[in-house]
Protein backbone atom coordinates (compact mmCIF):
# COMPACT_ATOMS: atom_id res chain seq x y z
CA UNK A 1 0.00 0.00 0.00
CA UNK A 2 1.76 3.24 -0.83
CA UNK A 3 1.28 6.43 0.87
CA UNK A 4 -1.85 7.37 -0.86
CA UNK A 5 -3.98 4.80 1.32
CA UNK A 6 -5.15 3.19 -2.16
CA UNK A 7 -3.04 1.28 -5.06
CA UNK A 8 -4.45 1.26 -8.65
CA UNK A 9 -6.56 -1.41 -9.00
CA UNK A 10 -5.33 -3.66 -12.17
CA UNK A 11 -8.26 -3.91 -15.07
CA UNK A 12 -9.13 -7.65 -15.52
CA UNK A 13 -9.06 -7.92 -19.05
CA UNK A 14 -6.87 -9.70 -21.55
CA UNK A 15 -4.79 -7.66 -24.17
CA UNK A 16 -4.31 -9.69 -26.94
CA UNK A 17 -2.42 -6.79 -28.35
CA UNK A 18 0.44 -6.35 -25.78
CA UNK A 19 0.43 -9.87 -24.24
CA UNK A 20 3.33 -11.91 -25.95
CA UNK A 21 2.11 -15.37 -27.90
CA UNK A 22 5.52 -16.32 -28.48
CA UNK A 23 5.48 -19.13 -26.12
CA UNK A 24 2.17 -20.38 -27.51
CA UNK A 25 3.30 -20.07 -31.20
CA UNK A 26 6.22 -22.15 -30.35
CA UNK A 27 4.62 -24.54 -28.84
CA UNK A 28 1.77 -24.51 -31.80
CA UNK A 29 4.42 -25.37 -34.16
CA UNK A 30 6.64 -27.70 -33.06
CA UNK A 31 3.10 -29.89 -31.12
CA UNK A 32 0.31 -29.10 -33.31
CA UNK A 33 -1.79 -31.19 -31.30
CA UNK A 34 -1.89 -27.96 -29.04
CA UNK A 35 -4.33 -26.82 -31.03
CA UNK A 36 -6.61 -29.44 -30.12
CA UNK A 37 -7.29 -29.04 -27.03
CA UNK A 38 -10.60 -27.79 -25.97
CA UNK A 39 -9.95 -27.19 -22.09
CA UNK A 40 -12.29 -30.22 -21.18
CA UNK A 41 -9.91 -30.55 -17.76
CA UNK A 42 -9.62 -33.97 -17.96
CA UNK A 43 -5.81 -33.49 -17.82
CA UNK A 44 -5.98 -31.46 -14.13
CA UNK A 45 -8.52 -34.41 -12.68
CA UNK A 46 -6.22 -37.20 -13.70
CA UNK A 47 -3.03 -34.98 -12.81
CA UNK A 48 -0.76 -36.65 -9.66
CA UNK A 49 0.92 -33.51 -9.40
CA UNK A 50 -2.50 -31.59 -8.92
CA UNK A 51 -3.14 -33.78 -5.94
CA UNK A 52 -0.44 -31.99 -3.92
CA UNK A 53 0.09 -28.30 -5.53
CA UNK A 54 -1.99 -26.05 -6.79
CA UNK A 55 -1.38 -27.16 -10.52
CA UNK A 56 -3.56 -27.26 -13.29
CA UNK A 57 -2.44 -28.34 -17.04
CA UNK A 58 -5.97 -26.78 -18.06
CA UNK A 59 -5.37 -23.41 -16.93
CA UNK A 60 -1.69 -23.96 -18.04
CA UNK A 61 -3.00 -24.62 -21.41
CA UNK A 62 -5.08 -21.13 -21.56
CA UNK A 63 -2.44 -18.58 -19.88
CA UNK A 64 -0.19 -20.05 -22.48
CA UNK A 65 -2.57 -19.33 -25.68
CA UNK A 66 -3.75 -15.29 -24.53
CA UNK A 67 -0.16 -14.82 -24.01
CA UNK A 68 -0.16 -14.77 -19.84
CA UNK A 69 3.21 -16.31 -19.54
CA UNK A 70 4.36 -14.69 -16.40
CA UNK A 71 3.51 -16.92 -13.79
CA UNK A 72 4.36 -20.07 -16.20
CA UNK A 73 7.84 -20.90 -15.75
CA UNK A 74 7.19 -21.41 -11.67
CA UNK A 75 4.34 -23.49 -12.18
CA UNK A 76 5.30 -25.52 -14.92
CA UNK A 77 7.97 -26.85 -12.64
CA UNK A 78 5.37 -28.62 -10.67
CA UNK A 79 4.84 -31.22 -13.14
CA UNK A 80 6.47 -34.56 -12.74
CA UNK A 81 6.11 -35.86 -15.96
CA UNK A 82 4.01 -38.58 -15.20
CA UNK A 83 2.20 -38.69 -18.65
CA UNK A 84 -1.32 -39.46 -17.13
CA UNK A 85 -2.81 -36.09 -18.91
CA UNK A 86 -1.42 -37.81 -22.51
CA UNK A 87 -3.41 -40.94 -21.71
CA UNK A 88 -6.69 -39.49 -20.62
CA UNK A 89 -6.70 -37.03 -23.09
CA UNK A 90 -9.97 -37.11 -24.89
CA UNK A 91 -8.52 -34.98 -27.86
CA UNK A 92 -5.32 -36.76 -28.54
CA UNK A 93 -2.92 -34.03 -26.86
CA UNK A 94 0.29 -34.78 -26.98
CA UNK A 95 0.38 -32.56 -23.21
CA UNK A 96 4.02 -34.40 -22.07
CA UNK A 97 5.47 -32.78 -24.87
CA UNK A 98 3.43 -29.68 -24.34
CA UNK A 99 5.37 -29.19 -21.10
CA UNK A 100 8.38 -29.78 -21.69
CA UNK A 101 8.06 -27.23 -24.90
CA UNK A 102 6.95 -24.82 -22.80
CA UNK A 103 9.46 -25.36 -21.01
CA UNK A 104 11.90 -24.83 -23.74
CA UNK A 105 10.28 -22.10 -25.29
CA UNK A 106 10.14 -20.40 -21.67
CA UNK A 107 14.15 -20.42 -21.40
CA UNK A 108 14.68 -19.76 -25.27
CA UNK A 109 12.16 -16.49 -24.89
CA UNK A 110 14.32 -15.01 -21.36
CA UNK A 111 17.24 -15.30 -23.93
CA UNK A 112 15.37 -13.87 -26.55
CA UNK A 113 15.89 -16.85 -28.77
CA UNK A 114 12.30 -17.78 -29.85
CA UNK B 1 -26.45 7.57 -47.29
CA UNK B 2 -26.91 10.93 -49.49
CA UNK B 3 -26.55 13.92 -47.48
CA UNK B 4 -29.85 15.23 -47.26
CA UNK B 5 -30.55 12.23 -45.37
CA UNK B 6 -27.13 12.96 -43.03
CA UNK B 7 -28.10 16.24 -42.17
CA UNK B 8 -32.31 14.82 -41.03
CA UNK B 9 -30.46 12.52 -38.79
CA UNK B 10 -27.98 15.16 -37.09
CA UNK B 11 -30.64 17.31 -36.96
CA UNK B 12 -31.89 14.99 -33.91
CA UNK B 13 -28.69 15.16 -32.16
CA UNK B 14 -28.98 19.05 -31.77
CA UNK B 15 -30.46 20.91 -29.05
CA UNK B 16 -31.66 24.20 -28.25
CA UNK B 17 -29.76 27.00 -26.22
CA UNK B 18 -30.67 29.95 -26.01
CA UNK B 19 -29.03 33.04 -27.23
CA UNK B 20 -29.11 35.58 -24.10
CA UNK B 21 -30.32 36.70 -20.94
CA UNK B 22 -28.87 33.19 -18.57
CA UNK B 23 -29.04 32.82 -15.05
CA UNK B 24 -25.64 31.39 -14.35
CA UNK B 25 -25.21 28.54 -11.29
CA UNK B 26 -22.06 27.40 -10.12
CA UNK B 27 -20.16 24.28 -9.58
CA UNK B 28 -19.09 23.57 -6.05
CA UNK B 29 -16.14 22.28 -7.62
CA UNK B 30 -15.16 24.62 -10.45
CA UNK B 31 -14.99 27.38 -7.80
CA UNK B 32 -13.00 25.57 -5.32
CA UNK B 33 -10.44 23.89 -7.78
CA UNK B 34 -9.87 25.88 -10.97
CA UNK B 35 -12.28 29.09 -10.30
CA UNK B 36 -10.73 31.29 -12.98
CA UNK B 37 -12.62 29.02 -15.26
CA UNK B 38 -16.19 30.40 -14.03
CA UNK B 39 -14.57 33.89 -13.66
CA UNK B 40 -13.61 33.97 -17.75
CA UNK B 41 -17.11 32.67 -18.76
CA UNK B 42 -18.91 35.32 -17.03
CA UNK B 43 -15.81 37.97 -18.24
CA UNK B 44 -16.16 36.03 -21.96
CA UNK B 45 -20.22 36.31 -21.72
CA UNK B 46 -20.46 39.86 -20.44
CA UNK B 47 -17.35 42.04 -21.80
CA UNK B 48 -16.60 39.79 -25.01
CA UNK B 49 -19.92 38.46 -26.37
CA UNK B 50 -21.80 41.27 -24.57
CA UNK B 51 -24.70 39.16 -23.48
CA UNK B 52 -26.69 39.28 -19.96
CA UNK B 53 -25.64 36.69 -17.13
CA UNK B 54 -27.09 36.97 -13.85
CA UNK B 55 -25.67 35.31 -10.96
CA UNK B 56 -27.37 35.38 -7.73
CA UNK B 57 -25.10 34.70 -4.44
CA UNK B 58 -27.70 33.53 -2.68
CA UNK B 59 -27.71 30.22 -5.21
CA UNK B 60 -26.24 27.14 -3.02
CA UNK B 61 -24.91 23.28 -3.90
CA UNK B 62 -27.20 21.53 -5.76
CA UNK B 63 -26.45 18.87 -3.19
CA UNK B 64 -25.35 16.49 -6.33
CA UNK B 65 -22.26 15.10 -3.99
CA UNK B 66 -24.76 14.35 -1.16
CA UNK B 67 -26.98 13.06 -3.33
CA UNK B 68 -24.62 10.73 -5.86
CA UNK B 69 -23.17 9.04 -2.13
CA UNK B 70 -26.84 8.46 -0.92
CA UNK B 71 -26.65 11.13 2.03
CA UNK B 72 -29.50 13.77 0.47
CA UNK B 73 -32.92 12.17 0.31
CA UNK B 74 -34.51 12.97 -3.22
CA UNK B 75 -37.25 15.40 -1.75
CA UNK B 76 -34.75 17.60 -0.16
CA UNK B 77 -32.65 17.78 -3.85
CA UNK B 78 -35.95 18.75 -5.43
CA UNK B 79 -36.68 20.80 -2.97
CA UNK B 80 -33.39 22.76 -3.02
CA UNK B 81 -33.35 22.58 -7.01
CA UNK B 82 -36.85 23.97 -7.05
CA UNK B 83 -34.88 27.08 -4.82
CA UNK B 84 -32.67 27.43 -7.13
CA UNK B 85 -35.46 27.93 -10.06
CA UNK B 86 -37.31 30.42 -7.77
CA UNK B 87 -34.08 32.70 -7.64
CA UNK B 88 -34.28 32.88 -10.97
CA UNK B 89 -37.94 33.86 -11.44
CA UNK B 90 -37.49 36.18 -8.73
CA UNK B 91 -34.66 37.70 -10.81
CA UNK B 92 -36.67 37.46 -14.25
CA UNK B 93 -34.59 35.11 -16.15
CA UNK B 94 -36.34 32.16 -18.09
CA UNK B 95 -32.92 30.96 -19.19
CA UNK B 96 -30.82 28.57 -17.05
CA UNK B 97 -26.49 27.88 -17.72
CA UNK B 98 -25.21 24.99 -15.03
CA UNK B 99 -21.69 25.35 -14.58
CA UNK B 100 -21.64 22.07 -13.72
CA UNK B 101 -21.82 18.52 -15.49
CA UNK B 102 -23.29 16.84 -11.89
CA UNK B 103 -25.56 19.42 -11.69
CA UNK B 104 -26.87 19.49 -15.08
CA UNK B 105 -27.33 15.78 -14.77
CA UNK B 106 -29.12 16.46 -11.94
CA UNK B 107 -31.49 19.52 -12.91
CA UNK B 108 -31.93 17.38 -16.41
CA UNK B 109 -33.02 13.99 -14.06
CA UNK B 110 -35.61 16.51 -12.06
CA UNK B 111 -37.17 18.00 -14.83
CA UNK B 112 -37.68 14.87 -16.26
CA UNK B 113 -39.09 13.01 -12.58
CA UNK B 114 -41.32 15.98 -12.79
CA UNK B 115 -42.19 15.32 -16.08
CA UNK B 116 -43.13 11.75 -15.99
CA UNK B 117 -44.62 12.00 -12.12
CA UNK B 118 -46.73 15.26 -11.77
CA UNK B 119 -47.03 14.42 -8.23
CA UNK B 120 -43.96 14.84 -7.31
CA UNK B 121 -43.91 18.47 -8.53
CA UNK B 122 -46.87 19.23 -6.80
CA UNK B 123 -45.27 18.05 -3.26
CA UNK B 124 -41.75 20.15 -4.76
CA UNK B 125 -43.80 23.16 -5.14
CA UNK B 126 -45.76 22.96 -1.48
CA UNK B 127 -42.19 21.75 0.37
CA UNK B 128 -40.36 24.48 -0.58
CA UNK B 129 -43.23 27.07 -0.34
CA UNK B 130 -43.82 25.64 3.22
CA UNK B 131 -39.90 26.39 3.96
CA UNK B 132 -39.52 29.68 2.22
CA UNK B 133 -42.49 31.00 0.98
CA UNK B 134 -40.64 30.76 -2.40
CA UNK B 135 -42.70 29.90 -5.59
CA UNK B 136 -41.04 28.57 -9.10
CA UNK B 137 -41.80 28.05 -12.49
CA UNK B 138 -39.18 25.39 -14.87
CA UNK B 139 -37.16 26.95 -17.19
CA UNK B 140 -37.71 27.88 -20.74
CA UNK B 141 -34.25 26.68 -21.56
CA UNK B 142 -31.60 24.45 -19.84
CA UNK B 143 -28.08 24.21 -21.41
CA UNK B 144 -24.24 23.61 -19.93
CA UNK B 145 -21.80 26.23 -20.01
CA UNK B 146 -19.77 23.93 -22.26
CA UNK B 147 -23.70 24.25 -24.23
CA UNK B 148 -23.30 28.21 -24.43
CA UNK B 149 -19.53 28.39 -25.32
CA UNK B 150 -20.36 25.37 -28.31
CA UNK B 151 -23.38 28.01 -29.95
CA UNK B 152 -20.80 30.91 -29.84
CA UNK B 153 -17.43 28.87 -30.86
CA UNK B 154 -17.72 30.64 -34.33
CA UNK B 155 -17.52 33.93 -32.95
CA UNK B 156 -14.88 33.46 -30.62
CA UNK B 157 -12.79 31.54 -33.72
CA UNK B 158 -13.51 35.04 -35.55
CA UNK B 159 -12.19 37.31 -32.86
CA UNK B 160 -9.01 34.47 -31.90
CA UNK B 161 -5.52 35.71 -31.58
CA UNK B 162 -4.25 31.80 -30.98
CA UNK B 163 -5.07 28.54 -32.91
CA UNK B 164 -4.90 25.37 -32.03
CA UNK B 165 -1.82 25.05 -34.11
CA UNK B 166 1.68 23.92 -32.82
CA UNK B 167 3.43 27.09 -33.74
CA UNK B 168 7.03 25.31 -34.76
CA UNK B 169 5.59 22.53 -36.96
CA UNK B 170 2.72 24.32 -38.13
CA UNK B 171 0.49 20.81 -37.36
CA UNK B 172 -2.68 21.36 -35.56
CA UNK B 173 -2.31 19.73 -31.83
CA UNK B 174 -3.40 16.29 -30.73
CA UNK B 175 -6.39 17.13 -28.80
CA UNK B 176 -8.39 14.55 -26.84
CA UNK B 177 -12.19 16.10 -25.85
CA UNK B 178 -13.16 13.87 -22.82
CA UNK B 179 -17.31 14.83 -22.17
CA UNK B 180 -18.39 13.98 -18.83
CA UNK B 181 -20.84 10.78 -17.75
CA UNK B 182 -23.71 13.05 -16.55
CA UNK B 183 -23.84 15.34 -19.69
CA UNK B 184 -24.81 12.98 -22.28
CA UNK B 185 -24.98 9.78 -21.22
CA UNK B 186 -28.04 9.88 -18.80
CA UNK B 187 -30.18 11.55 -21.16
CA UNK B 188 -28.84 11.80 -24.39
CA UNK B 189 -31.18 14.40 -25.88
CA UNK B 190 -29.74 16.74 -23.70
CA UNK B 191 -26.49 16.75 -25.44
CA UNK B 192 -25.24 18.44 -28.59
CA UNK B 193 -24.38 14.94 -30.16
CA UNK B 194 -25.67 12.96 -27.81
CA UNK B 195 -24.27 9.96 -26.52
CA UNK B 196 -23.30 8.64 -29.57
CA UNK B 197 -21.65 11.41 -31.14
CA UNK B 198 -21.04 14.25 -28.45
CA UNK B 199 -19.94 17.15 -30.34
CA UNK B 200 -19.51 19.64 -27.65
CA UNK B 201 -16.07 19.51 -27.21
CA UNK B 202 -14.98 18.44 -30.92
CA UNK B 203 -17.00 21.46 -32.28
CA UNK B 204 -14.81 24.06 -30.18
CA UNK B 205 -11.26 22.20 -31.26
CA UNK B 206 -12.66 21.59 -35.14
CA UNK B 207 -13.45 25.62 -34.70
CA UNK B 208 -10.36 26.87 -33.05
CA UNK B 209 -7.75 24.39 -35.36
CA UNK B 210 -7.12 22.02 -33.61
CA UNK B 211 -7.62 17.69 -34.13
CA UNK B 212 -9.23 15.68 -32.52
CA UNK B 213 -7.57 12.22 -31.39
CA UNK B 214 -10.20 9.31 -31.69
CA UNK B 215 -8.77 6.62 -29.57
CA UNK B 216 -9.97 3.07 -27.99
CA UNK B 217 -11.31 3.89 -24.67
CA UNK B 218 -12.66 8.00 -25.67
CA UNK B 219 -15.88 7.67 -24.42
CA UNK B 220 -14.65 5.59 -20.80
CA UNK B 221 -15.24 7.28 -17.46
CA UNK B 222 -12.67 8.99 -15.82
CA UNK B 223 -13.29 7.66 -13.31
CA UNK B 224 -14.82 10.78 -10.89
CA UNK B 225 -18.33 7.96 -10.52
CA UNK B 226 -18.35 9.06 -6.65
CA UNK B 227 -18.55 5.83 -5.54
CA UNK B 228 -15.03 4.96 -6.36
CA UNK B 229 -13.73 7.59 -5.00
CA UNK B 230 -15.63 9.02 -1.66
CA UNK B 231 -14.03 6.14 0.12
CA UNK B 232 -10.31 6.56 0.11
CA UNK B 233 -9.58 2.52 0.09
CA UNK B 234 -11.88 2.54 -3.10
CA UNK B 235 -10.06 5.14 -4.51
CA UNK B 236 -7.93 2.62 -7.00
CA UNK B 237 -11.03 2.04 -9.09
CA UNK B 238 -11.01 5.59 -9.77
CA UNK B 239 -7.35 6.10 -10.85
CA UNK B 240 -7.57 2.61 -12.60
CA UNK B 241 -10.44 4.77 -14.80
CA UNK B 242 -7.49 7.55 -15.78
CA UNK B 243 -4.89 4.86 -16.17
CA UNK B 244 -7.09 3.17 -18.72
CA UNK B 245 -7.82 6.19 -20.52
CA UNK B 246 -4.56 7.93 -20.99
CA UNK B 247 -2.73 4.38 -21.57
CA UNK B 248 -5.04 3.81 -24.78
CA UNK B 249 -4.53 7.76 -25.53
CA UNK B 250 -0.85 7.62 -25.11
CA UNK B 251 -0.33 6.56 -28.74
CA UNK B 252 -1.41 9.10 -30.35
CA UNK B 253 0.76 11.63 -28.87
CA UNK B 254 -1.98 13.81 -26.98
CA UNK B 255 -0.71 17.69 -26.25
CA UNK B 256 -4.11 18.54 -24.63
CA UNK B 257 -7.11 16.49 -22.63
CA UNK B 258 -10.15 18.84 -23.23
CA UNK B 259 -12.89 18.42 -20.35
CA UNK B 260 -16.40 19.81 -19.96
CA UNK B 261 -17.20 18.22 -16.52
CA UNK B 262 -15.32 19.78 -12.84
CA UNK B 263 -14.81 15.88 -12.10
CA UNK B 264 -13.11 14.68 -15.27
CA UNK B 265 -10.59 18.12 -14.96
CA UNK B 266 -10.07 17.57 -11.60
CA UNK B 267 -9.26 13.55 -11.38
CA UNK B 268 -7.43 13.14 -14.94
CA UNK B 269 -5.16 15.95 -13.76
CA UNK B 270 -4.59 14.72 -10.41
CA UNK B 271 -4.41 11.12 -11.11
CA UNK B 272 -1.78 12.07 -13.28
CA UNK B 273 0.58 13.28 -10.50
CA UNK B 274 -0.50 10.00 -8.59
CA UNK B 275 -0.04 7.39 -11.10
CA UNK B 276 3.27 9.14 -11.28
CA UNK B 277 4.61 8.58 -8.14
CA UNK B 278 3.03 5.29 -7.71
CA UNK B 279 4.54 3.58 -10.93
CA UNK B 280 6.55 6.59 -12.78
CA UNK B 281 4.18 6.53 -15.34
CA UNK B 282 3.55 9.57 -17.83
CA UNK B 283 1.89 9.43 -21.04
CA UNK B 284 2.26 13.05 -23.35
CA UNK B 285 5.23 12.82 -25.73
CA UNK B 286 8.94 13.34 -23.76
CA UNK B 287 7.95 11.99 -21.11
CA UNK B 288 5.83 14.85 -19.99
CA UNK B 289 2.45 14.84 -18.61
CA UNK B 290 -0.96 15.90 -20.50
CA UNK B 291 -2.14 19.26 -19.45
CA UNK B 292 -6.23 19.25 -18.75
CA UNK B 293 -8.33 22.26 -19.45
CA UNK B 294 -11.55 23.25 -19.27
CA UNK B 295 -13.02 24.59 -22.53
CA UNK B 296 -13.26 28.31 -20.58
CA UNK B 297 -9.39 27.97 -20.44
CA UNK B 298 -9.02 27.09 -24.10
CA UNK B 299 -11.25 29.41 -25.20
CA UNK B 300 -9.40 32.18 -22.95
CA UNK B 301 -6.24 31.34 -24.64
CA UNK B 302 -7.77 31.07 -27.93
CA UNK B 303 -8.89 34.49 -27.13
CA UNK B 304 -5.15 35.97 -26.27
CA UNK B 305 -6.09 36.28 -22.34
CA UNK B 306 -3.07 36.18 -19.81
CA UNK B 307 -2.85 32.18 -19.01
CA UNK B 308 -2.33 33.28 -15.09
CA UNK B 309 -5.62 35.48 -15.33
CA UNK B 310 -7.52 32.02 -16.59
CA UNK B 311 -6.10 30.21 -13.54
CA UNK B 312 -4.36 27.28 -15.65
CA UNK B 313 -1.96 27.22 -13.24
CA UNK B 314 -3.88 25.60 -10.39
CA UNK B 315 -3.96 22.20 -12.29
CA UNK B 316 -1.41 19.90 -11.08
CA UNK B 317 -0.11 19.15 -14.82
CA UNK B 318 1.26 22.31 -15.42
CA UNK B 319 0.45 23.87 -19.34
CA UNK B 320 4.19 25.42 -20.32
CA UNK B 321 4.80 22.60 -22.68
CA UNK B 322 1.39 23.66 -24.09
CA UNK B 323 1.84 27.11 -24.51
CA UNK B 324 5.07 27.10 -25.96
CA UNK B 325 3.91 24.85 -28.70
CA UNK B 326 1.06 27.62 -29.00
CA UNK B 327 3.61 30.18 -29.46
CA UNK B 328 2.05 31.83 -26.15
CA UNK B 329 4.28 34.07 -24.66
CA UNK B 330 4.18 33.99 -20.65
CA UNK B 331 6.16 35.64 -17.40
CA UNK B 332 6.92 32.64 -15.34
CA UNK B 333 7.79 34.95 -12.54
CA UNK B 334 3.84 36.15 -12.13
CA UNK B 335 2.36 32.78 -12.09
CA UNK B 336 1.57 32.80 -8.70
CA UNK B 337 1.43 36.33 -7.89
CA UNK B 338 -1.98 37.75 -6.77
CA UNK B 339 -3.28 40.56 -8.89
CA UNK B 340 -1.55 43.20 -6.90
CA UNK B 341 1.63 41.90 -7.42
CA UNK B 342 2.17 40.17 -3.94
CA UNK B 343 3.59 36.70 -4.21
CA UNK B 344 1.63 33.76 -3.40
CA UNK B 345 2.90 30.46 -1.47
CA UNK B 346 4.30 28.01 -4.16
CA UNK B 347 2.22 25.18 -4.77
CA UNK B 348 4.46 21.40 -3.86
CA UNK B 349 5.18 18.89 -6.33
CA UNK B 350 3.74 20.31 -9.52
CA UNK B 351 4.47 18.51 -12.95
CA UNK B 352 5.65 19.58 -16.10
CA UNK B 353 7.09 22.86 -15.02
Amino acid sequence: MSRFGFTITKARFIDYESNDRRISEYISEMEPSFLRCIECGCCSATCTAAGFTKFSLRELNILIKRGENKEINKTIRKCMLCGKCTLVCPRGVNTRNVITLAKEAYQKAENHAV
Amino acid sequence: MNKEGKKKIWSDYQKEIADDHFFYVRSCIRQSFFPGSEQFFLNLMRNVLKKDVYENPAHTTCTGIGYHSDIVPSATIMTVIARHFALMKEAGYKNIAISCVTSFGLYTEILETWKHFPSELAKTREYLYKATGREFDIPENLAHTSDIIYKFRDEIAARAKVLLVNKETGEPLNIVEHIGCHYAKMFPKSGIGGAEFPHVLSGMIDAWGGKVIDYPERRHCCGFGFRQYLVQANRGYSVANTAKKFSSMKPFKPDLVLTNCPGCSMFMDRWQYTIKEMEGLTYGVNGESVPVLTYEELAGLVLGFNPWDLGIQYHMVQSEPLLRKLGIEFDPGDKFKTKDGHQMPLPQNLINV
